[in-house]
């Protein structure tokens, strides 16, 4: 018990302790901006990269869709926003949160009244959720623009910092949430297909993502998204704390969750599907559970990139980029949280930052000929990642002491031993002094 | 077909299968294959390579839906059900291949099998709350429980996939167990074992059976595994059950020695055995 309190202890302090050095760092000018946005881009990255690690690294699901939802939640964000600190009034706010919590809500009730039937196969259930959300979306949309004055108004009597904190953090979890539902209305039919007709389909999901976004002014009808000419006027509010905050959280909900019972479950999907649907797990619902709150990680990056620089680009989000969590997540370690973690940061830290001052004039270019190179080699000499599966302590599952707590048992279990011996079939005394006798090696 | 009569003192059968059909294309791997399994029941089920005994067990725990037939678990019609919700109403299996959780550790391949009686919610597991704590250490004490039973108890931060052969074996079994079943369903649990393995593997098979109060159907090649614990054995060649009784019938049925050995060969041994006997 002491043991345990103790990695917690360092872990909680160690973190509040890198916080509170980089902001001081930030808030005296040690890091100009140029560093201190590289830093803010590896937490955000960390996020991405977690988030895609839950997927593939601990459920085994090759998804290239990470980035799909990572550019949902950005864009979802930043529109809230603008339309906050450029046109003073709270419709994006209100209508995209109706929709979510309309939906949601639905999703939520139609999957406790769905279970009860046998047999539903993956599509149809598609087809009634994917009916049932796009209802809800109408009624969420209507709902959202008439509440949109009142609370225009609420939040307007709020000082202005005030008011923008809220609105800020509101449109960075609805992002989440946008994306973590799209996902589970992409999943339903498509996580039924094996791993590797999988990541061709999330390939598929960036595709249409960045191209929707390409005509976004004109397509989807959304002016202040300029289309292919990028999203401008986003107001700049990523602060390192806000990074730091969402990073920090993420951290301990992957950690929590797959230090659970629910958490084996989706490691053992991994391990081998067929051996965890006979042990009474219901695989589709947990490689979707996987799916979705990894895509609500990326909902939440995409949000806190969009106020990073201020400006958006379809570009940002085309399928190439899609591989850099892959690559992230490959490079520290499949289903290592710490190797996430310090891989994401030093990938930006090289990729962006020291090799883009350090490569001589005119050569900038060349760091994607050079990181590549660096990727083979760490490749070939670490073919498990750099981290393997190390943890941070608290990271780490501890194993617990045997018979922690319960003393008496030591007893009981010595009574069983004996009753194997008295079933008295005669092989068993060989069999019984042999397996301590291996064990004690 | 005869039913087997033998353990049907007026008891109601836990697991019955009636007249399932199994069609691959133009292949009918198992066919009319009729079973039932009593409360406490031993049974075997042997048969030449490719006669549609897997085939049988993947039918029995929803890997595969029967073309024809129907398969009860005491009152529930379990006939296509999906394979986690068979399990949950109480059939565990093992795997002809160990089909262990290679990458984890001994204690967890055996506390997921007991993911769905954990008995807290997703939030409780993402907050790690008081409730986490007690069913968690509650269900650790119980895997601790089981890894202790079968001898594994030092073994539970290993590896699995490094275990050897004999402990990955016991070490499946276990996990089926920890499901909490009514029937198990072991699919040749003595392959690739030397003697006294076996004959441990053996004693193993009745101690789970007196302790966890369970039925018990297996697959087995190793004739001195299947004659010496099984008290009724189902014999199917191409598909078909071709003989049931028990092991001395069974040795002794011209059919089970021409479905083994080749047509004819029933007559040449018969004429060995008299000869042995003289």
């Amino acid at each position: 018990m002491k043991n345990i309190s103790r990695d917690k202890i360092i872990f909680f302090g160690g973190a509040l302790f890198i916080f509170l050095v980089i902001q001081i760092m930030i808030s005296t000018g040690a890091l100009n901006d140029f560093w201190s946005t590289i830093i803010r881009l590896g937490a955000v990255y960390a996020i991405v990269s977690l988030g895609l690690n839950l997927i593939y690294g601990f459920n085994g699901q090759f998804s290239l869709g990470q980035f799909g939802f990572y550019a949902i939640g950005a864009y979802t964000a930043a529109d809230i926003t603008y339309r906050w600190t450029n046109n003073n009034n709270a419709l994006g706010l209100t209508v995209v949160l109706m929709v979510v919590l309309l939906s949601g809500l639905g999703i939520l009730l139609l999957r406790r009244l769905l279970g009860r039937i046998r047999g539903l196969d993956a599509l149809s259930a598609f087809a009634i959720y994917l009916i049932a959300v796009i209802g809800l979306s109408i009624v969420g949309l209507y709902l959202g623009v008439v509440i949109s004055p009142a609370i225009t108004a609420i939040l307007s009597v709020l000082p202005s910092g005030v008011a923008l904190f809220f609105v800020f953090l509101v449109s960075i979890i609805v992002a989440g949430l946008v994306a973590a539902e799209i996902s589970f209305l992409f999943g339903l039919p498509v996580l039924t297909l094996g791993s590797d007709y999988f990541g061709i389909a999330t390939l598929g999901f960036t595709i249409i993502v960045k191209v929707l976004l390409d005509n976004s002014d004109t397509l989807l009808g959304f002016e202040e998204m300029k289309g292919a000419r990028g999203m401008i006027g986003i107001p700049k509010i990523t602060t390192w704390f806000w990074v730091f905050i969402f990073l920090f959280l993420v951290v301990l909900i992957m950690r929590n969750l797959l230090h659970s019972s629910y958490g084996r479950a989706i490691v053992s999907i991994r391990e081998d599907e067929i051996a965890s649907k006979a042990m009474g797990i219901d695989v589709g619902s947990y490689k979707n559970m996987a799916f979705i709150l990894g895509s609500f990680f990326a909902g939440l990056a995409g949000a806190l990139y969009a106020h990073i620089n201020g400006f958006l680009h379809p570009n940002t989000f085309n399928f190439i980029k899609s591989f850099d969590p892959m690559i992230i997540i490959v490079l520290g370690g499949l289903g290592s949280i710490t190797g996430t973690l310090i891989t994401s940061f030093v990938w930006v830290l090289v990729l962006e930052g020291v090799l883009r001052l350090f490569l001589p004039e005119g050569f900038e270019t060349w760091r994607y000929v050079v990181y590549p190179i660096i990727l083979l080699l760490i490749m070939l000499l670490r073919p498990k990642g750099l981290f393997g599966d190390y943890e941070l302590p608290f990271l780490r599952q501890e194993l617990p002491p045997m018979f922690a707590g319960k003393k008496a048992f030591a007893e009981e279990s010595q009574a069983q031993a004996d009753a194997l011996r008295e079933l008295g079939l005669s092989p068993g005394a060989t069999g019984d002094t042999s397996a301590p006798q291996e064990a004690g090696k | 077909m005869s039913d087997a009569n033998m353990s049907s003192n007026g008891q109601q059968p836990i697991l019955e299968a009636k007249e399932l059909i199994m069609q691959f294309g133009g292949l009918r791997a198992v066919n009319n294959f009729s079973l039932s399994l009593y409360p406490h029941d031993l049974q075997g089920l042997i048969g030449p390579n490719g006669a549609g005994k897997t085939t049988v067990f993947n039918m029995v725990t929803g890997v595969y839906t029967p073309t024809a037939g129907q398969i009860q678990l005491l009152d529930d019609d379990i006939t296509g059900l999906e394979p986690y919700e068979i399990n949950q109403l109480g059939i565990a299996r093992t795997f002809q291949n160990i089909r262990l959780f290679p990458n984890l550790t001994v204690l967890d391949n055996v506390r997921i099998a007991y993911h769905t009686h954990a008995g807290y919610g997703l939030l409780d597991g993402i907050m790690h709350n008081p409730k986490f704590g007690k069913n968690e250490k509650e269900l650790t004490l119980q895997a601790q429980e089981f890894l202790s039973v079968f001898n594994l108890e030092d073994r539970q931060g290993e590896i699995a996939k490094n275990l050897p052969y004999g402990e990955q074996r016991r070490l499946e079994i276990a996990r089926a167990l920890a499901a909490e079943p009514k029937v198990l369903l072991l699919d040749e649990p003595a392959a690739g074992m030397n003697p006294a393995e076996s004959n441990q593997l053996m004693d193993l098979i009745h101690f789970i059976r007196e302790r966890f109060d369970l039925t018990i159907l297996l697959i087995e090649h190793q004739m001195r595994v299947v004659m010496g614990i099984c008290e009724t054995i189902s014999v199917m060649d191409f598909g078909e059950v071709i003989a049931r009784g028990t092991p001395r019938e069974i040795q002794t049925n011209p059919r089970v020695v021409e479905a083994y050995l080749g047509p004819g060969t029933a007559a040449l041994t018969e004429k060995f055995r008299r000869k042995k006997e003289q």
